[in-house]
């Protein structure tokens, strides 16, 4: 049974999207429990899965084409089983999604104010006009300037920031426990980034919110998670707590990650590149899917896809080189 | 948004004057000196030319149109060389019926259409979807004379259950005995509409069900009646455009329609002018519809102004 306090439970988690011409292997078995007040990022390139993984949560992905096995549970509700109507009333109320890019993830002819409250009339039954009081303190809650004005704003008529900012107030209208930032800063400039990061770290302490955050910036990964998980081709090949897996990441992809990226531990030496390109989704190889990239490759690698080894409580990875790469740390 | 409005009346103007140039030019640009159509060909020269002077055909080009625009301001388009009558009056009683006509058939093709179109959307790719776009291209594709045709054969001819011409007795009135002659020319004319609306609404609102922000209000938990509002608004400022042009081509096109049944609308006296070279007739059918399509499109203009708070026209 799970524990009241468990916002997601993701057991041996598949997703695929089935057409015509292809079955695309979105998600291909993934673990993972979020705790209330967590903050869980999971890190990796496009195409890894990390963003599917996430709409899986809320139900998001195109229903008619989608397929999906496994566990999922979503504060106590089965995703995989729970009607349309079932998600419905969970969107928005319990948990909460943020997006990309927030000039096309709001409605260009509704008012900032209006798709603020319409989510408070949706699930908590008030007048529209008690709905634009509460909308009012969401917009300064999210600090933007002169919040009355913006009520009657149209997103266009807002910088990229503040568009942002109005998102998040849309996601936390009806206090939800759980939010889902899908790279919510990749499409802003550097000096915006950082203040909207800060505003998700605060609010998620001032509303104790469990957080999965989606990003392929160990950057962003760093300044707000807990816990890492870093995604390659539909499954998570690394996990830990965010230090440990900046310090000492144990599989070579997500070494090969830290060594691509510019931070402090690399003064003085050159960055390195992950050669290669990620596997294709359609048609999934039965070994290690990093196999081809990987500079540790050997035999064993190429017969079956490793399983998850820790070599610690609280760290896991898929490589069977795991041992020796702890022992390295 | 009141000045935005005066503003885009005032534009219209020049775009109504020179729509009147070109009315006003057809007739003279056709080859033919259209005094032909006056006087009989055995007539001798001199009753030519003194007819020529009573109707003012003698002076140059800009002197004519500008008399003429003087009389069309004033309510007076002149008087019908074939009937001697105003060509005002009987315009409007022509023009009245023709609207009655457009409005039906745009009507009922607009929410064939829109509905059509919407279904198609929603579930593309199934059965539901290819019936509909079939149809669709149907409807644009069958020329409205074979099918008017048709209509009264089937409906007229064979099964007795509709008129197959004229507008019915009298003025027209909004009762059943006048109504059952508007049914098959309705249906005819709204052929065009419903294809073309079907298409327009088809793609409009598949590709606003393929946007970001539909997986936001999705993401709120949003009843499917409250996402409808939000994909209707924004697809109203494309579907009116497409109704108002198309609402305008009912008024000016439905001449080969108001032929074959018999309408006795602007359609009709346009082609029957034609025929007969009756210049003051042809100029006026034509000056109206054409400044019912300009009033069209500041209407609709206008509209999408309201609609979509984007679009700022300084």
């Amino acid at each position: 049974m799970m524990t009241p306090q468990t916002l997601v439970r993701a057991r041996n988690l598949n997703v695929k999207f089935v057409s015509r011409d292809a079955t695309v292997h979105a998600v291909n078995g993934v673990d993972f429990d979020l705790a209330e007040r967590e903050v869980l990022c999971i890190l990796g390139e496009s195409g890894s899965g990390k963003s599917v993984t996430l709409r899986a949560i809320m139900g998001l992905n195109p229903r008619a084409k989608t397929v999906m096995s496994g566990e999922l549970k979503l504060c106590g509700e089965d995703v995989i089983a729970a009607s349309e109507a079932r998600m419905s009333a969970l969107r928005g109320r319990q948990a909460s999604m943020i997006f990309q890019e927030p000039m096309t993830a709001l409605d260009p002819v509704f008012t900032i104010g209006r798709q603020i409250a319409e989510t408070i009339v949706r699930h908590e039954g008030v007048s529209y006009k008690a709905a634009m009081a509460r909308a009012l303190e969401l917009l300064e809650l999210v600090q933007i300037p002169s919040a009355k004005r913006r009520l009657e704003a149209y997103p266009h008529e807002l910088s990229g920031g503040l568009r942002q900012r109005a998102m998040i107030a849309i996601a936390l209208s009806c206090r939800p426990k759980l939010l889902l930032a899908d790279e919510p800063t990749t499409a802003l400039d550097a000096t915006v980034q950082i203040q909207i990061l800060l505003l998700l770290r605060r609010l998620q302490q001032e509303l104790g919110m469990g957080v999965i955050f989606v990003t392929h910036d160990l950057g962003v990964a760093g300044e707000i998670a807990d816990r890492i998980a870093v995604m390659y081709a539909g499954r998570f090949v690394e996990e830990g707590p965010v230090r440990d897996v900046m310090r000492a990441p144990l599989h070579p992809y997500a070494q090969g990650l830290l060594g691509a990226t510019v931070h402090a531990g690399l003064r003085g030496k050159r960055l390195t590149t992950i050669p290669g390109a990620p596997p294709d989704l359609r048609d999934l190889p039965t070994r290690c899917a990093f196999a081809p990239r990987c500079p540790m490759v050997e035999n064993a690698c190429r017969s079956a896809v490793p399983e998850l080894r820790g070599p610690e409580p609280g760290r896991a990875a898929r490589c069977i080189h795991v041992a020796q790469a702890a022992q390295a740390a | 948004m009141l000045k935005y409005i005066l503003r885009r009346i005032a534009y219209a103007i020049p775009i109504a004057l020179s729509v009147s140039v070109v009315c006003f030019m057809l007739v003279h640009i056709a080859p033919g000196d259209p005094i032909d159509a006056i006087v009989p060909p055995d007539t001798p020269k001199d009753v030519v030319e003194q007819v020529r002077k009573d109707y003012g055909l003698d002076k140059p080009l800009p002197i004519q149109y500008a008399v003429w625009l003087g009389h069309v301001l004033q309510g007076d388009l002149g008087r019908s060389i074939a009937t001697r009558r105003p060509v005002a009056g009987d315009l409007i009683l022509a023009a009245r019926k023709t609207f009655v006509l457009a409005l039906t058939a745009a009507m009922f093709g607009f929410a064939i259409g829109i509905f059509l179109g919407s279904l198609a959307a929603f579930f593309k790719g199934t059965w539901i979807d290819r019936l509909a776009v079939s149809f669709a291209v149907g409807g644009v594709s069958v020329p409205h004379y074979w099918l008017g045709m048709v209509m009264v054969i089937f409906f007229s001819v064979l099964m007795n259950v509709f008129p197959a011409m004229g507008a019915g007795p009298g003025d027209w009135q909004w009762d059943w005995q006048h109504i059952q002659y508007l049914i098959l020319p309705a249906l005819t004319l709204s052929c065009t509409p419903i294809g073309l609306l079907t298409r327009t609404v088809r793609g409009i609102v598949s590709e606003i069900l393929n946007q970001d922000f539909v997986t936001t209000l999705r993401g709120k938990g949003l009843r499917n009646r409250t996402m409808m509002l939000h994909v209707v608004k924004n697809a109203a400022p494309t579907i009116l455009a497409v109704m108002g042009l198309q609402l305008g081509y009912l008024m000016g096109g439905s001449i080969l329609v108001e032929t074959i049944f018999s309408w006795p609308g602007t359609g009709s006296m346009l082609n029957a002018a034609i025929f007969r070279r009756d210049i003051p007739v042809i100029q006026g059918a034509t000056l109206v519809l054409a400044m019912f399509f300009v009033m069209l499109n500041l209407i609709v203009d206008i509209m999408q102004t309201m609609i979509d708070p984007r679009i700022v026209r300084k």
